[in-house]
C-alpha cells in the first residue's frame, strides 16, 4: 500500500521509564493490551502485509488492518480500520504509525495517526480523546505494573457525525 | 485550518490536590521540569516566571488561580530578543477527577501567525507532562536528556 499521501491529523507523544523493546511488546501483544487498552486484545502478525487486529473481550474484531512497516522496535505502521459498517467506504483507511526512539533511560513514543483526506474535528475528536487515555494507561502498566482503569466512551460528537454519514455505530 | 495552539492530556493516578502542588511547588517542578523552579504567588495579577538552573526563561502573569481544578498564566518566552518581541502567549490547565484518575488537560493557545515558539513548546510539553505523571504515580521522574527533545538551542 503506497501511504505517501497520508497526512498526519492527530501526534501523541509520551515518554516512558522503559526500553523500546518493551514498549513495543505492551503495543503488538494482546497480554498487555488487554490490561490499559478497555480489555481490547491486539494480534498483530509482525511483518510487512501480516494481519493487524483488535479483538474485543468476546472474541469479535473490532479493528482490522494490514502491517505496513515493521521495524522492530522503531517503527511500527498499521492500517487501522474500526469495524463499523460504511466506515472505511466513507472515511477511507486510517494509517497509525508508533516511532519508538531511546531517550536517555527513557522511551519516546510518538503515535502519529494519519489519513488520505481530510477528516473533520467531530470525527477526530475520537482519537484525540482514546489516544491520550490508551497510552496513559501504557505508561503506567510499563512503569508501576499497574494499568489505570479509566472509564471513555465514544464521544457524542463524533457518534452523532458517523450517523449522520450513514456509518453504523454500536 | 487548525489554530496555532497544542493540547496535551495526560490521565494521573494521584489526586487534584497533589497534582495542584506539583504544578505550583519549586521543589516538585525542579524534579520533572528540566530543573525549573515554578515561580509565583499564584495569585491572580500575579507575575509568574520559569527560573531553569537560576536563568528565567519565560515570565507571565497569572490569570486564573482555582485550585485545584484550574491554573491559567500569560507566557512569554525571554532568552533571546526576537521571542521577547512575541506577544504573550496562555498556558492553561484543567485537572479533572476521573473516576479514581485525575485527568489534566493542556492548553497552550493564543500564538501569533508564525510564532516559532510553538515548535519547541509542541515539543517540551510531552516530556515535561511524561515526567510529571511518573514522579507522581512511581515517585521517580524521568531521566530525559534535553537532546531528545529535539528543540533547537535545548541541549
Amino acid at each position: 500500500m503506497n501511504i505517501d499521501h497520508f497526512k498526519p491529523a492527530i501526534v501523541y507523544t509520551i515518554y516512558i521509564a522503559s526500553t523500546p523493546e518493551k514498549v513495543w511488546t505492551a503495543l503488538t501483544s494482546a497480554e498487555f493490551s488487554r490490561k490499559y487498552f478497555s480489555g481490547l486484545a491486539v494480534e498483530a502478525e509482525l511483518k510487512v502485509g501480516g494481519a493487524f487486529i483488535v479483538r474485543t473481550p468476546d472474541g469479535s474484531v473490532h479493528i482490522a488492518g494490514e502491517v505496513i512497516e515493521c521495524d522492530r522496535p522503531r517503527k511500527l505502521t498499521i492500517t487501522w480500520n474500526v469495524n463499523w459498517p460504511g466506515l472505511v467506504e466513507m472515511l477511507g483507511p486510517t494509517l497509525v504509525t508508533y516511532e519508538i526512539e531511546q531517550a536517555g533511560e527513557a522511551a519516546k513514543l510518538t503515535l502519529i495517526q494519519a489519513h488520505d483526506r481530510p477528516i473533520s474535528d467531530d470525527i477526530l475528536s475520537g482519537g484525540r480523546a482514546g489516544w491520550p487515555a490508551i497510552l496513559s494507561s501504557l505508561k503506567s502498566v510499563l512503569e508501576t505494573g499497574s494499568p489505570l482503569v479509566i472509564k471513555m466512551e465514544p464521544p457524542r460528537r463524533m457518534l452523532a457525525a458517523l450517523k449522520q454519514m450513514g456509518i453504523a455505530t454500536p | 485550518m487548525s489554530k496555532p495552539e497544542f493540547v496535551y492530556i495526560t490521565y494521573i493516578e494521584t489526586t487534584p490536590e497533589k497534582l495542584w502542588e506539583a504544578l505550583t511547588s519549586s521543589e516538585f517542578s525542579r524534579r520533572y521540569w528540566f530543573n525549573t523552579d515554578v515561580k509565583s504567588d499564584w495569585k491572580v495579577g500575579s507575575p509568574f516566571a520559569l527560573v531553569m538552573n537560576g536563568t528565567t526563561t519565560d515570565v507571565g502573569e497569572i490569570l486564573e488561580a482555582d485550585p485545584p481544578r484550574r491554573l491559567s498564566y500569560t507566557f512569554q518566552h525571554v532568552t533571546n530578543e526576537e521571542a521577547r518581541k512575541q506577544p504573550p502567549s496562555k498556558v492553561v490547565f484543567t485537572i479533572e477527577p476521573h473516576g479514581k484518575l485525575v485527568k489534566l488537560t493542556l492548553t497552550h493557545e493564543g500564538f501569533a501567525e508564525g510564532n516559532k515558539h510553538l515548535d519547541g513548546i509542541s515539543k517540551g510539553w510531552p516530556a515535561i507532562l511524561s515526567s510529571l505523571k511518573s514522579l507522581l504515580e512511581s515517585g521517580t521522574a524521568l531521566a530525559i536528556p534535553p537532546s531528545a527533545l529535539g528543540i533547537e538551542g535545548f541541549e
